[in-house]
């Protein structure tokens, strides 16, 4: 395992429709690290989020990844008439990876044939931390992974989490909820 | 890619993107006659320009289908994140777009033609000027439809974009479907639509970048 940070931000800042959110911020995750972002509503945790996918260019400061980066927001970017393990699947193609091992980390395994538009919030919240858990990226972005999740999903999640920071892998989380991430840095918006 | 372009086939198959412009080809087709009367020789000497401007027009109708549900979903978001260019992404969206769209409606112009009792050698030239044309049609939907995703006002914005850039098209369409001169016109028409969908997939996907600020 190299010790090469898998995200690294440097004096990145964050202008948005006139008013800065967030200058100077120094953010490094090596393997194994997690960071969590948190701030009231509007502090901009979601735009940190977006600026580390590198969708959102920062408005100064640099951003490079160390590895491909998974990335798990509002958006859930499934389409609603497929069958939910054909849906995963075709990004587990993109990814060259497999949808299967997602879905039993998340228990959505039994909802396979079930249609997108059929889920609930939960499982659709589900279905998208699924597809962060079968891109084997080093690197996992998540924007409030843990909004409409019951205390299964929860569980679930913080098992991903812990399993993925053992696995040599890092994990930037935006949340206004508590996040079971152990010794994780504090990102104070 | 191919993984794109096949999804691009399965959402205008099931999503109904590659219905719509056919059947409103049609319905302009069959509504013609009734508007100018069951002249034949009338109908044979207009019969190319109305179907061209119903194609100009049911190539509109998908503009709202093409980008912005993908946008709103997260879709290019994800493809973005896995650091796939923008200009595939265009790129699949328009062989997707344009196989959902013009074979469909060169098979509707044979039963339009049939609706307007259009003389067969027009039918011909109409057919070949679709094969020319619909590429452009396409490419300058997919090019609309990449400028106004995320906007509110979609549909009548892109009729103000996309019809003027449609004229080259339109004029060379039409003129194809007159008798004689047709080969001056057909060369032009497959030039003007060759170029449009040569830069659609840049213009498309500088437009898909752009919007995600």
């Amino acid at each position: 395992m190299s010790a090469a940070p898998l995200l690294r931000m440097e004096r990145v800042a964050c202008l948005r429709g006139g008013r800065l959110l967030f200058e100077a911020l120094d953010l490094s995750l090596a393997p194994g690290e997690a960071a969590l972002v948190t701030g009231p509503n509007g502090a901009g945790k979601s735009s940190l989020i977006r600026i580390a996918a590198g969708l959102l260019r920062p408005t100064s400061g640099a951003v490079s990844h160390g590895g491909g980066a998974a990335l798990a927001d509002e958006g859930l970017a499934l389409d609603a008439k497929l069958p939910l393990a054909h849906a995963l699947g075709f990004w587990a193609k993109l990814d060259r990876s497999d949808a299967l091992p997602g879905m039993e980390a998340m228990d959505l395994v039994r909802l396979g044939e079930v249609p997108v538009r059929m889920l609930s919030t939960g499982q659709r919240k589900r279905a998208a931390l699924a597809r962060v858990v079968a891109s084997g990226a080093p690197l996992w972005l998540l924007d409030e992974p843990a909004n409409g999740l019951d205390a299964d999903g929860e569980r679930r999640l913080a098992g991903a989490m812990a399993a993925h920071r053992a696995a040599g892998g890092a994990i930037l989380a935006a949340s206004h909820q508590p996040l079971d991430l152990p010794d994780a840095r504090r990102v104070a918006l | 890619m191919t993984a794109l372009l096949l999804r691009e086939l399965r959402l205008a198959a099931t999503g109904g993107s590659a219905l719509l412009p056919v059947i409103f080809f049609l319905l302009v087709a069959t509504l013609f006659p009734f508007a100018v009367g069951p002249d034949a020789p009338l109908l044979a000497r207009t019969g190319g320009g109305a179907l061209w401007m119903a194609a100009l027009l049911a190539a509109l109708l998908p503009v709202d289908r093409l980008v912005e549900p993908d946008r709103a979903a997260g879709v290019l978001d994800q493809l973005a994140v896995r650091g796939m260019p923008e200009e595939i992404v265009a790129l699949a969206k328009l062989v997707g777009h344009w196989l959902s769209f013009g074979p469909p409606l060169m098979l509707a112009t044979i039963a339009a033609a049939a609706l307007m009792k259009l003389p067969g050698d027009l039918l011909l030239r109409l057919e070949l000027g679709l094969l020319a044309g619909t590429p452009g049609l396409a490419a300058l939907t997919l090019i609309v439809a990449a400028l106004t995703a995320g906007l509110r006002t979609t549909g009548a914005l892109a009729g103000l974009l996309m019809l003027p850039l449609a004229v080259p098209i339109l004029i060379f369409g039409a003129a194809m479907s007159e008798q004689g001169g047709a080969m001056g016109a057909a060369k032009l028409l497959a030039a003007a639509s060759l170029l449009l969908a040569a830069i659609a997939p840049f213009a498309a996907g500088a437009a898909l970048r752009a919007g995600r600020d």
